[in-house]
């Protein structure tokens, strides 16, 4: 046993260990995994795809990808900016603002939703009727540029919601509560990565002449890019799959405002099972999706160590 | 291109860095910031560069006479190195060195095979040829810290900066190092500042050395100056091995180890030495090193070269007696 090292245990409690774990993995991570798919395709391929294609499931499909397609960029920025803050400048209340970073963490989703309907619900600090008075100049504006022949088409979606601006039990709800749920991951990604990292690259830099703006891309960036993408790649995934606070601000307006996990709810409520493990799969498939490309860039990352 | 300090302080906080130091660094100089940790050596270094900013208050840097306390890092024209290099670590050897012209304006921007050919005159002067494609991290400790001169230097800057320029690397790579950056110096004339907490160092390698202690300057001086004629106890002790003496009055005399001569008990002058016991006895390499104890219980440390402790015959636990050998 030439490869035996001091902590080796004997070999049936590697056994015992080894098994152990193997009967855990599958029993809560296998299983389940498998359930989703044998469940979306126990009555045949075409259930599935009509489940996929109907139109409350596209609509779904197509509100999740948009809130992640807002959500993931905004908090991309949001992350970065405010790891860059934290890690490169030290100034009075640093540590405040990094607790403050991990707030949507330390919350319940429940609450997460529920405090934008404290703010704009109906019986809220800025509830629609208020709304619609403090944009009323800029829905007038909105609706002058859509009255426009030549360019009015840009601008009919803006004036349309700025004359009605509902925010909770809309799309913009949702939005802004995906965004606050999913504000840590980026800046939690960067923050022990750009502390570890210092500044020593950045004042070289300075010396060297480079200004602010260059030296974000050419040498801030390219020591973070697997970091970032690592961070980018967690938001996302969260960014599509939550539940709880959007279900909050939804309203569960079939074809509206039903986000995919949202829909799955809904159906699997109505007994459709069939249909809510196809959707189901989808959000599985983006799990293990995004799963091997973490992997990916856990690889790529690994070895240019200084 | 000399350097006038004049005046400066630093605060952090409550922590005062430094304490109004005025310094001048003669053009062409190689000046050595000499101190033990936390004296305000290498804030003073990055006050110069630009990285740090002195407080409020009458203190100005001077590049050849013109204000620079406002201009900014990057507009100084100064070349620095730092402790841990801090290469780019994505990029080449060759992206490193060329870095500071690629970030040009425009305007003054070399052409790519300009930067190329800037790049390979800097490798050789560096003696780092062939290495170009290399990335820091597939480069040994010693050949990082060239490759950082190399890109500190490729700017053409006024002066050059150094914080503990030896400080990361073992003691073999570090001996070549230093002698190296010497005869390099010597070649090239342009006026550096360096930081150390080593005195062999600072001694060996600069024209100039600015003893730090406490947030001020200690004293300036040639290394024979600092040595031979130090300004202050706190000096002596930090330049060398020294044995202190306090007379019964509370007056500090101090001796260095290589300033007692030792001869046979037997020999003994009353009037100018003490009797002592060898305690122990170093003498692997060329100077020998014997720790004596004299009559009063106290310990003395004395150097000698191997002939004269070998002409002696000494063993441990022999009585000698001992005197100084200055001239008095």
């Amino acid at each position: 046993m030439a490869n035996l090292q001091a902590t080796t245990e004997s070999k049936p409690v590697r056994a015992l260990l080894i098994g152990l774990a193997l009967i855990v993995l599958s029993l809560f991570l296998f299983l389940p995994l498998l359930a989703v798919f044998a469940e979306a395709l126990r009555r045949g391929w075409e259930v599935f795809f009509a489940s996929l294609t109907e139109d409350a499931a596209r609509s779904a499909i197509k509100l999740t990808l948009l809130t992640a397609g807002i959500a993931v960029p905004l908090n991309t920025l949001f992350g970065l900016s405010a790891a860059w803050l934290v890690t490169k400048y030290r100034f009075k209340g640093r540590a405040f603002l990094i607790s403050l970073i991990d707030l949507p963490f330390a919350v319940s989703p429940v609450i997460a939703g529920l405090v934008w309907i404290m703010i704009f619900g109906a019986k809220g600090w800025l509830p629609p009727s208020r709304m619609t008075e403090l944009l009323a100049p800029l829905a007038a504006l909105a609706a002058q540029a859509a009255s426009n022949e030549s360019i009015g088409g840009l601008f009919e979606g803006a004036a349309a919601w700025l004359a009605d601006p509902k925010i909770v039990f809309a799309v913009p709800g949702i939005i802004i509560a995906t965004v606050f749920v999913t504000f840590p991951f980026v800046a939690r990604e960067l923050i022990p990565l750009m502390e570890s990292q210092g500044s020593d690259q950045e004042e070289a830099a300075v010396t060297l002449g480079a200004g602010g703006w260059r030296i974000f891309w050419r040498v801030t960036l390219p020591n973070i890019k697997w970091g970032l993408l690592y961070g980018v790649l967690l938001c996302n995934a969260r960014a599509m799959g939550e539940f709880g606070a959007v279900s909050v601000v939804s309203g569960h307006i079939r074809g509206q405002t039903n986000t995919l996990p949202l829909h799955i709810e809904v159906l699997y409520n109505e007994y459709q099972f069939s249909a809510a493990f196809a959707c189901a799969t989808l959000l599985a498939l983006l799990a293990l999706l995004t799963l091997g490309l973490k992997s990916v860039v856990e690889q790529l990352s690994g070895p240019p160590q200084n | 291109m000399s350097i006038s300090i004049h005046s400066i302080s630093k605060t952090f906080g409550s922590y005062k860095a430094l304490e109004e130091v005025s310094l001048e660094v003669p053009n062409g100089s190689l000046t050595a910031l000499l101190g033990p940790s936390g004296s305000g050596k290498t804030t003073l270094l990055r006050i110069v560069a630009g990285l740090e900013f002195a407080d409020d208050g009458p203190g100005k840097i001077l590049f050849h006479g013109e204000n620079v306390s406002g201009v900014p890092a990057g507009k100084r024209g100064v070349g620095f190195v730092f402790q841990h290099y801090a290469l780019f670590r994505h990029m080449t050897v060759a992206q490193n060195i060329g870095f500071g012209l690629s970030v040009l304006p425009r305007s003054k921007r070399p052409s790519p095979s300009d930067i190329r050919d800037r790049v390979h005159e800097l490798l050789c002067l560096v003696k780092l040829e062939g290495l170009d494609k290399r990335r820091p991290h597939e480069l040994s400790g010693g050949q990082r810290q060239r490759v950082a001169l190399a890109r500190a230097l490729a700017i053409r800057p006024k002066v050059l900066l150094l914080d503990e320029p030896f400080g990361a690397l073992d003691a073999r790579v570090r001996k070549d190092l230093r002698r190296w950056l010497r005869v390099f110096h010597n070649e090239i004339g342009l006026t550096t500042l360096f930081v150390t907490h080593d005195q062999e160092e600072a001694l060996e390698l600069a024209d100039q050395v600015v003893v730090m202690r406490n947030a001020r300057i200690e004293q300036v001086g040639s290394p024979q100056e600092i040595y031979d004629r130090p300004h202050s106890p706190f000096v002596y002790e930090f330049l060398g091995n020294v044995n202190k003496f306090t007379d019964p009055s509370g007056n500090q005399s101090y001796i260095r180890p290589h300033e007692i001569d030792v001869v046979f008990a037997a020999e003994y002058d009353p009037t100018t030495d003490r009797l002592a016991r060898i305690q122990h006895l170093f003498s692997a390499g060329p100077v020998a090193t014997l720790s004596v104890r004299l009559d009063d219980g106290k310990f003395v440390d004395i150097e000698l070269s191997r002939k004269q402790l070998d002409d002696l015959g000494l063993s441990v636990g022999d009585e000698v007696s001992i005197r100084s050998n200055l001239p008095q």
